[in-house]
């Protein structure tokens, strides 16, 4: 294509799908040339800053139901690489973008006391191309490049994840759980791309549709899938498949946790989407009887256990890192019911999840600045001291219960109508006695730290900690009284998914 | 290995050797196989053969840490600069036109050395990088011990 075309004749605008993968990987091997720390911040928020710019620009594009497409190198797919944008991975290139810049504010004084000075050029580079990684998986229309992007985002995450071995040496171990649990699962996902490539003979996602939709009762491409289910099921933290999560977010420095919590397990979820929609047939049998009766109790199980689980744990990190299984639950179930309103609320749970978890594991960062850890003990009295963290935390956690008025409760609503949209009754009761255990585990430390005496007082966090906490906040409660951001733009995906 | 006086003199000949069959590989990589990922490891292992023989400080020497890392970035920069190259002159990322436009098989051909040197580059001094990490860990080995 365009060998006649002296001039380019692409403007600007029409490379936004690919400056919003780019743009953090050029800035990562900048970072690294120039090695100064400040400069690197610097660099990054602005890098981060465009990021954003660049999804917000994209959701509006598509927000009106159309789909934007880019082809790398100019070649036509499905020869060339796809780039894809509609409502479904618009609204993740938001919130990937959004919580990057957020986290980053946060870094800026908070990384100083979780990793040694010399290291931090590294870290940022090391976080701009996990970034890119996330982006360019939600972004692309190649199931290879998938695979790729997956993989980039991965191991920038096991380096992230090692860097909190400044402060408590468990997580090199943390992270090596990761790496090897991370590693099969994407092993089983390349595993399940070689199938559909043996079956379709080709990578582009709307191709491969075309082609499984002739094919009929395939076995090569019903196994593909079951190990595309498997890795994904890794890497999103399934049940059974979880035990890496909780101590990688307990000893990631929090910066990362933040980053990882919002983002990465969502991330894995969406290739899951994006597979069952758009590159297998949601109505084949196989698929409908997999989601029904293996991911749907496996989710219902998540949604309970881990919730249960939390309730009993002294380390705060740990107790969200479980809740966050459980949010996991949510969202799979949403995606499990396999109706429109099912996955809208699976959606709009991933965004609102996102920022609520990034809201709470942030104030829990301010309060390890005083405290030196998260033990539920040492957060005594911390409500009298640190009164701004404090009420931060409390809306997080206000959300992540589902009280009316925030984000949390809109994306419950709509998967308690979904559930009993589709007549399951029990699945609904189990939702809310889900629902009951957050009030317990949150109430717990809200108990702590508003109504017992503290032997230490501690002082308020800086304003530049407190600034990205109650932006995360903010958006929580703005989320759950404004949902033209969240809630149309989920139907607008779900309309296009279920075409 | 102060005494392996056989090893050090085919080493010293043989550093050169490897380098530029390397080399080769790296820019016959449009014609024949081999490409970037190849020759970056030819090209690694020649260092890492000579730090073998000669020692962790002698290859430093030659090649210090923050070169091989810098290095590293710099191939990572190369790719995604020939990629932003036509972005500026108005074609998709990684469009090979935009660096001869008159002459569409040529511009084909430079953006692909281009883009192999960027790779070669990097995957050379990941690997002497990944070398040196491992290899100044390990506590000092006595030639005795060997």
């Amino acid at each position: 294509m365009a060998s006649e075309i002296k001039q380019g004749t692409l403007e600007l605008v029409n490379h936004l799908p690919i400056l919003q993968v780019i743009t953090p990987m050029l800035i990562a091997p900048i970072l690294v040339v120039l090695n100064n720390k400040t400069l690197s911040w610097l660099l990054s928020f602005v890098g981060t800053l465009a990021c954003l710019f660049i999804s917000i620009l994209l959701v509006q594009a598509v927000s009106d139901g159309s789909v934007l497409t880019y082809y790398l190198g100019g070649w036509i797919p499905p020869i060339g690489i796809e780039y894809r944008i509609d409502a479904a991975n618009a609204i993740l290139l938001f919130l990937i973008s959004i919580i990057s810049a957020i986290v980053l504010i946060f870094s800026y004084s908070s990384l100083y006391a979780e990793i040694p000075e010399e290291k931090h050029t590294l870290f940022y580079s090391c976080f701009l191309l996990c970034l890119t990684g996330l982006l360019g998986v939600v972004a692309t229309a190649d199931i290879f490049n998938v695979f790729v992007f997956l993989e980039i985002s991965s191991l920038s995450t096991y380096v992230l994840v090692a860097q909190g071995a400044f402060l408590d040496r468990r997580a090199l171990s943390a992270s090596f759980n990761y790496l090897i649990m991370g590693t099969i699962g994407a092993t089983f996902f390349v595993i399940g791309i070689g199938y559909i490539y043996m079956a379709t003979g080709s990578l582009n996602m709307i191709d491969i549709a075309e082609r499984v939709s002739q094919l009929g009762d395939n076995r090569t491409i019903q196994a593909g899938f079951a190990f595309i289910v498997v890795g994904m099921g890794l890497k999103l933290a399934m049940v059974p498949l979880h035990v890496w999560l909780p101590n990688a977010y307990t000893f990631a420095p929090t910066v990362v946790t933040c980053f990882l919590a919002a983002t990465a397990t969502k991330v894995a979820l969406y290739v899951l989407i994006r597979f069952v929609f758009s590159v297998f047939n949601y109505e084949d049998n196989f698929v409908n009887e997999l989601f029904f009766l293996l991911l749907m109790p496996l989710a219902v199980i998540a949604m309970i256990a881990a919730s249960v689980i939390a309730i009993f744990k002294q380390n705060l990190k740990k107790l969200l890192a479980y809740s966050s299984l459980a949010q996991i639950g949510y969202m799979l179930l949403g995606l499990s019911l396999m109706s429109q309103k099912g996955l809208a609320s699976s959606l709009v749970h991933m965004v609102n999840h996102g920022f609520t978890k990034a809201a709470l594991f942030m104030s829990l960062g301010a309060f390890m600045l005083n405290t030196k850890n998260v033990y539920i003990k040492s957060l005594r009295g911390l409500g009298k001291s640190m009164p701004f963290t404090s009420g931060a935390f409390v809306i997080g956690g206000l959300s992540l219960i589902g009280v009316p008025g925030t984000a949390g409760f809109i994306s419950k609503w709509l998967l308690l109508e979904a559930a009993l949209e589709t007549g399951y009754w029990l699945v609904a009761v189990l939702i809310i006695a889900s629902s009951l255990f957050a009030v317990i585990y949150i109430w717990k430390i809200i108990e702590v730290l508003y109504f017992s005496d503290s032997s230490e007082s501690y002082s308020e966090v800086g304003a530049l900690i407190l600034m990205p906490i109650w932006i995360l906040a903010l958006f929580c409660i703005f989320l759950g009284i404004n949902t033209s951001l969240t809630v149309d733009v989920a139907n607008m995906a779900t309309e296009i998914l279920f075409k | 290995m102060k005494h392996h006086l056989i090893l050090k003199v085919i080493t010293k000949f043989m550093v050169g050797v490897i380098v530029l069959f390397g080399l080769y590989v790296q820019f016959h990589g449009d014609y024949s196989p081999g490409g970037g990922f190849q020759a970056g490891v030819i090209i690694a292992a020649a260092f890492i053969l000579y730090g073998i023989v000669m020692g962790l400080e002698n290859v430093q020497k030659v090649m210090p840490i923050w070169f091989a890392q810098k290095a590293a970035a710099v191939g990572v920069l190369l790719y995604a600069l020939t990629g932003f190259f036509s972005i500026i002159f108005g074609f998709e990322f990684l469009n090979y036109h935009a660096i001869s436009p008159e002459h569409p098989k040529h511009g084909q051909h430079y953006g692909i050395i281009l883009v192999e040197l960027g790779v070669g580059i990097t995957v050379t001094f990941v690997m002497i990088a990944i070398y040196y990490s491992f290899a100044g860990r390990t506590p000092h080995l006595d030639d005795k011990e060997w």
